[in-house]
């Protein structure tokens, strides 16, 4: 029926083949292991049940996203910033079209900017779902899972009335948003955003205080603020050690400087910390949409300049200037000036950034993705060395890893 | 494959017994995968999403993955397989029993989707052979459905040889 | 606050680098390749820089040198960030390593390494990261095609 099995390349080399101590075993995790999240392979070396030292190997996933880049327009390369961070997408976009916006040197308008900061909010929601419905169904509470993602499904319906897709969305543009909210949008915003207040309450209620899982979370993963600052950790990874770092409060960007919200720390920086630093975001993103709902102008969605923004499609069919602009946008994509910009936002894993380089023209010379995700795998053997083999589970659903930004 | 136009017509009393006999054992099978997840990239989510509870693949008898090659029999690889990840792929796919029925979800696991450079596979077809193509970048739950109950159909048709490749 | 900092670094810092310029709100500082290390480790140190970002580099096959590598840092107290970039030859595309200064630079500088062939002396685990063993060539240069792959499974022949 099949042939018989070849023998298959190794594509990587670990760090170490042999054991430090006497009787210890080196043991293969992943990459294909549903706790690794599909692509993450650990080479651990164990004494018993507990770990000596770990070797991470990512890139399993790499995907050739920044060559991709090179060879499409600024407009066509959207759908692949989508795919980085997959469980948030729209942070993507809204990152990468601000970098590019501040190369053109266009500020987009109230209402753009607004929207942005709600949609921002509303992925940072989903993936923090994600996040710990995984953690906890590796844990094995079937039911936290269950509930956490069946708002997660409410959501991603949602935005597929707004955007049309409802995981990879690509709604993020140049200059401003695809389009406009439909009609009863944000009425069905605030349904989810009550229902998800019920369903997380009863995951609380779950989990919290229950022994079984403080048993296994508290002082597992323990990482220091310093450690975590060193080996590069961002994000709510950070803010569980106690310190109160985000880039939301620290370099406001969108329209976060108006808006009335506090920033979660732990306090041992271990994983038990990282699950109630998400839960406790997910509680103030849904209290920072519902003051943007109240805050949201009317206007126009996109910046009314020729350089970036489509015209109008009344006016591509009857005038021959906008005719010829749309062509050239969509032929020749966006003419951004020549430089270099970095810039970052918050992510819901930590900071990422996009490092752009034009040469002038419509396609990238180089667009590079700062991804949260891959520098934390640089560091996670600092939060798995010395535990047991079964904290590997707990701890590295609690990093969040996202192979699509990981590896890019 | 064997399908039931390319079947030799059943002419005596052991055929008819065959015929029936794939009947019963192809809807045994086909109600009770065990999906071994390849899941790699952002067509996770729609995984996730369609074994939970708004699209349920319970109700197909396909909820309970396995989490070893050894004790399932469709493997469905979910998202992009890169040139890194194909040695691992084809491993899993050695390691897997016969029956064994391959569903590659998503357009990058079917083609490669529109990453064509250097680094992802263009298919997973360019290495195992697959059974079902399930479109979409990602596809939306309903389609996993259909695709499910399409290889069910597919399993249905089937040849299942029990004993020896004649009964 | 940021405009402060900005002007202490350039400063202290300008005569060292080969040039200093404020753009999009960050300083980029253009130094040579030997005095990477120690203007690092003075960003650290003195000016406050604790987290390191990220290093990349650009490819500018028209140029000689054809390399820019480009190491971006952050300050959690200052929540200002800097640009040091420096320019390698093609011929010997190799620079100082952070490792001894920051523990994320192992990764990342695996990562530069995969993707456009810089070395980092100092750093002796340079092993593929994104990369797998056997990939010859360095996929990010201009002058590697976007769809050489090569396969580590041979490929079947795909009956219809």
């Amino acid at each position: 029926m099949s042939a018989p099995p070849t023998t298959l390349p190794n594509p990587i080399r670990p760090a170490f083949d042999t054991g430090t101590t006497e009787g210890s075993v080196i043991v293969n995790i992943g990459p294909s292991h549903p706790a690794t999240h599909g692509t993450i392979q650990i080479v651990a070396e164990l004494s018993g049940e507990r770990v000596i030292r770990t070797d991470v190997h990512c890139g399993y996933l790499h995907r050739g996203f920044e060559k991709e880049c090179e060879s499409h327009t600024w407009h066509n390369l959207i759908p692949y910033v989508d795919r980085l961070n997959y469980c948030s997408a729209l942070i993507n976009d809204f990152a990468y079209c601000e970098a590019v916006e501040k190369l053109l040197g266009i500020e987009i308008t109230p209402r753009a900017r607004y929207l942005r900061t709600l949609l921002a909010e509303y992925s940072r929601i989903a993936d923090h779902l994600t996040c710990i419905a995984a953690a906890l169904m590796e844990l094995g509470a079937m039911t936290a899972f269950l509930y956490l993602v069946t708002i997660r499904d409410y959501i991603y319906e949602h935005l597929a009335d707004l955007t049309g897709a409802r995981v990879t969305y690509s709604y993020g543009r140049i200059g401003g948003l695809a389009h406009d909210l439909p009609a009863g949008w944000l009425k069905r915003l605030e349904e989810i955003l009550t229902e998800m207040d019920t369903f997380t309450g009863r995951v609380h209620g779950l989990v919290d205080r229950n022994r079984i899982f403080i048993d296994r979370m508290r002082d597992v993963g323990v990482i220091s603020t310093a450690e975590a600052i060193n080996w590069g950790f961002t994000g709510p990874i950070l803010r569980s050690t106690g310190v109160p770092r985000d880039l939301r409060k620290d370099t406001p960007y969108l329209a976060y400087a108006e808006l009335d919200f506090e920033v979660p720390v732990g306090i041992k920086g271990d994983n038990y910390d990282r699950y109630y630093v998400r839960m406790r975001e997910i509680d103030e993103s849904a209290h920072m949409i519902r003051q943007l709902v109240e805050m949201l102008p009317d206007g126009p969605l996109c910046v009314d300049d020729r350089r970036c923004t489509f015209p109008d499609k009344q006016l591509v069919y009857t005038e021959i200037e906008s005719l010829i602009n749309h062509f050239k946008l969509v032929m020749e994509g966006p003419q951004v000036p020549p430089g270099e910009v970095y810039s970052a936002q918050e992510g819901a894993n930590g900071e990422l950034g996009f490092y752009i380089v034009s040469v002038g023209g419509g396609v990238p010379w180089k667009v590079h993705c700062r991804s949260p995700s891959f520098v934390h795998m640089g560091g996670v053997h600092k939060m798995l060395d010395g535990y047991q083999l079964a904290d590997i589970v707990p701890t590295f659903g609690s990093v969040n890893m996202i192979g699509g930004e990981c590896d890019r | 494959m064997n399908t039931p136009a390319n079947r030799p017509a059943p002419s005596g009393a052991f055929e008819y017994l065959t015929t029936k006999k794939d009947e019963f054992v192809g809807w045994a099978r086909k109600f009770s995968l065990f999906p071994y997840p390849f899941v790699t990239a952002c067509c996770a989510m729609e995984f996730m999403s369609v074994s939970s509870t708004l699209y349920d693949t319970d109700r197909f008898g396909a909820a309970l993955p396995r989490f070893t090659p050894r004790q399932s029999d469709l493997l469905m690889v979910v998202g992009t397989v890169t040139h890194k990840q194909a040695p691992i792929l084809k491993k899993v796919y050695e390691q897997m029993c016969e029956p064994k029925w391959v569903i590659a979800f998503g357009v990058c696991a079917s083609s490669g989707g529109f990453y064509q450079n250097y680094a992802a596979l263009p298919g997973i077809d360019k290495i195992i052979p697959v059974d079902l193509y399930i479109p979409g970048c990602p596809p939306r739950p309903e389609m996993v459905i259909d695709g499910i109950m399409k290889l069910q159909d597919k399993i249905a048709a089937e040849r299942h040889p029990i004993i020896n490749e004649k009964f | 606050m940021s405009a402060a900092v900005f002007e202490q670094v350039r400063e202290h810092l300008g005569p060292v680098a080969q040039e200093a310029t404020v753009a999009h709100g960050m300083l980029a500082l253009l130094v040579e390749p030997p005095r990477v290390l120690d203007v690092v480790r003075t960003l650290r140190d003195q000016f406050g820089f604790d987290m390191f970002l990220d290093v990349t580099a650009v490819d500018w096959p028209e140029r000689e040198p054809r390399f820019d590598v480009v190491w971006h840092f952050y300050s959690t107290r200052h929540f200002v960030r800097v640009r040091v970039k420096t320019r390698v030859p093609l011929a010997d595309p190799t620079v100082d390593t952070l490792v001894s200064l920051y523990g994320s630079a192992r990764y990342m500088e695996r990562e530069c390494h995969d993707m456009y062939g810089i070395r980092f002396r100092g750093n002796d685990d340079l092993r593929p990261i994104l990369l797998y063993e056997g990939f010859e060539g360095h996929p990010l240069r201009k002058d590697y095609p976007k769809q050489k792959e090569q396969p580590l499974v041979p490929y079947r022949d795909v009956k219809p």
